[in-house]
């Protein structure tokens, strides 16, 4: 009875995680008769009475309100298709991609060509999951200079940090600016050393992210390749994207 | 190709530094492993970034053909498979697939690794087919001098089956490498603006303005060239392209072990 695996364990498809009415099934798990099994590998997380599992990797699936880094990948007669690293498609209607007036029969390209990156929120999922994206808030913006990286979905938690404190300490060590989008890219722009110490720095944040003390490891990595030293940082008032 | 990225990566460049931390002249690392596929007569796996090729090299007996009847016969396929690049379809071979199979072709062919002669079973009508197979598995940047180099490692590698009263028995293995010497190396310099570097991932590929591929055997000839991209070279820029390729290709030559 109760829960037959330890916490934060790795759980593969079908395993039984708990027997009896004690806990509840949430995200990547299921009820069956009075057993809760998995449905998903990923590792086990138990929230009170709630059982579910975070999925080690895979795709961006797209929720509301989520700031996203997208590519123009179609111009239609609407608006823009963007690809977000996931498997649905994304639209951003032309009411919604520039605070400009865009006049009939306008050249779309001109705020938005083929190939171009953009920050986008996402601010429907339908049922169907066609999602519905916006240019227009605090932050969003087409993309200029820098690269994009990718990164794993399920890691871009731990590369923004509490209160997004990794991502400001790696912003100011480096001195680049840098955009998490929710959907696993990553634009970072700066000087090209410090560019490629910053992305250096997010594939170390990604691979060793399961490893207790990360945060203390990536600041003394930051400190011993720049030879400066850093700060604690203070709590982020802000959520950072 | 994003225009600001190209922008982007030539600005780096300038600054003697690549979006991945390499500098101009740098190699990636290079893992190998030989005799990967059971049932292929040589075959190598090889990774170098994050690029990965297998190359089969497959034995055969046919006809030779008419003008070198007392000649063996070889062939390179390369099939650039959807699943190494979303950029690479499905279907009748790309224009991009049949150049790499040319271009690593001509610098078996020309460097004459392979001694055909060797390969003749009975003159004008039985000679041995060498097949080489160049599967992409991962693909980012650079899959000639990549490819290349795993097919000689492939060849290499190879024996020949057994053969008994005139038929192939595949299952069994002798122990009798191919007729081989002089091993050819291939390597290509890109150009980006005014920069020449070498190793190209699929990034820099797609912003260049031009590329050399040199083949050099191990006496240091030259023995086999290909230029791509849609900017022209000075003659300075294919000499200078011409020695970068040649001193990278002595780095690449340790991997093949002599």
């Amino acid at each position: 009875m109760g829960l037959l695996v330890k916490e934060r364990s790795v759980v593969v498809p079908g395993e039984v995680l708990a027997e009896g009415l004690d806990f509840l099934p949430s995200n990547g798990t299921y009820r069956h008769e009075e057993k809760i099994l998995a449905n998903q590998l990923g590792l086990l997380v138990v929230d009170g009475k709630v059982l579910k599992t975070i999925p080690l990797s895979g795709r961006y699936l797209p929720k509301k309100n989520d700031i996203v880094i997208g590519r123009v990948m179609d111009i239609t007669m609407m608006g823009w298709r963007f690809e977000i690293n996931s498997p649905y498609t994304s639209l951003l209607s032309m009411k919604e991609g520039s605070f400009d007036f865009i006049p009939k029969n306008a050249n779309l390209s001109k705020y938005y060509a083929l190939d171009d990156h953009a920050v986008l929120e996402i601010i429907k999922v339908t049922s169907q999951n066609l999602v519905d994206l916006t240019a227009k808030g605090p932050g969003l913006r087409k993309l200029k200079g820098g690269q994009i990286i990718k990164v794993n979905t399920h890691k871009v938690p731990r590369i923004i940090g509490k209160k997004g404190s990794m991502v400001s300490m790696l912003k100011k060590a480096t001195g680049c600016k840098i955009i998490v989008g929710q959907n696993g890219l990553v634009w970072v722009q700066g000087e090209p050393k410090s560019e490629i110490l910053a992305v250096d720095t997010i594939h170390k944040i990604e691979s060793e992210s399961h490893l207790p003390g990360l945060t203390e490891r990536i600041k003394s990595h930051l400190e011993q390749t720049l030879g400066i030293k850093i700060e604690a940082e203070p709590d982020q008032p802000e959520e950072e994207r | 190709m994003n225009e600001e990225l190209k922008e982007h990566i030539s600005e780096c460049l300038k600054s003697g530094i690549r979006l991945d931390g390499r500098g101009l002249e740098d190699l990636r690392n290079i893992e190998i492993e030989a005799n990967v596929i059971e049932t292929a007569e040589g075959s190598c796996r090889i990774k170098c970034g994050m690029t990965e090729v297998i190359v089969g090299v497959k034995l055969s007996v046919g006809t030779p053909f008419g003008d070198t009847p007392d000649d063996g016969v070889l062939m390179v396929g390369a099939e650039l498979l959807p699943l190494s690049n979303p950029d690479f379809e499905s279907g009748p071979p790309s224009i991009e697939s049949i150049e790499v199979a040319r271009v690593i072709d001509r610098g078996i062919r020309e460097s004459k690794v392979i001694d055909t002669k060797a390969l003749c079973i009975t003159k004008g009508e039985k000679v041995w087919m060498v097949m080489v197979d160049i599967c992409p598995i991962n693909t980012d940047g650079n899959l000639i001098d990549i490819g290349s180099l795993a097919a000689i490692i492939a060849l290499k590698s190879a024996t020949f089956p057994e053969m008994k009263d005139n038929i192939v028995d595949y299952k069994k293995k002798t122990k009798k490498p191919l007729p081989l010497k002089n091993f050819p190396v291939t390597a290509t310099v890109v150009k980006i603006g005014s920069n020449f570097i070498v190793d190209p991932t699929e990034a820099e590929e797609k912003a260049m303005d031009s590329r050399l591929t040199v083949s050099v055997t191990a006496d240091g000839k030259i023995c086999a060239m290909q230029k791509g991209g849609n900017e022209p070279c000075t003659i300075g820029d294919i000499e200078r392209m011409i020695d970068l390729a040649t001193a990278k290709s002595e780095e690449l030559r340790r991997h093949i072990g002599g």
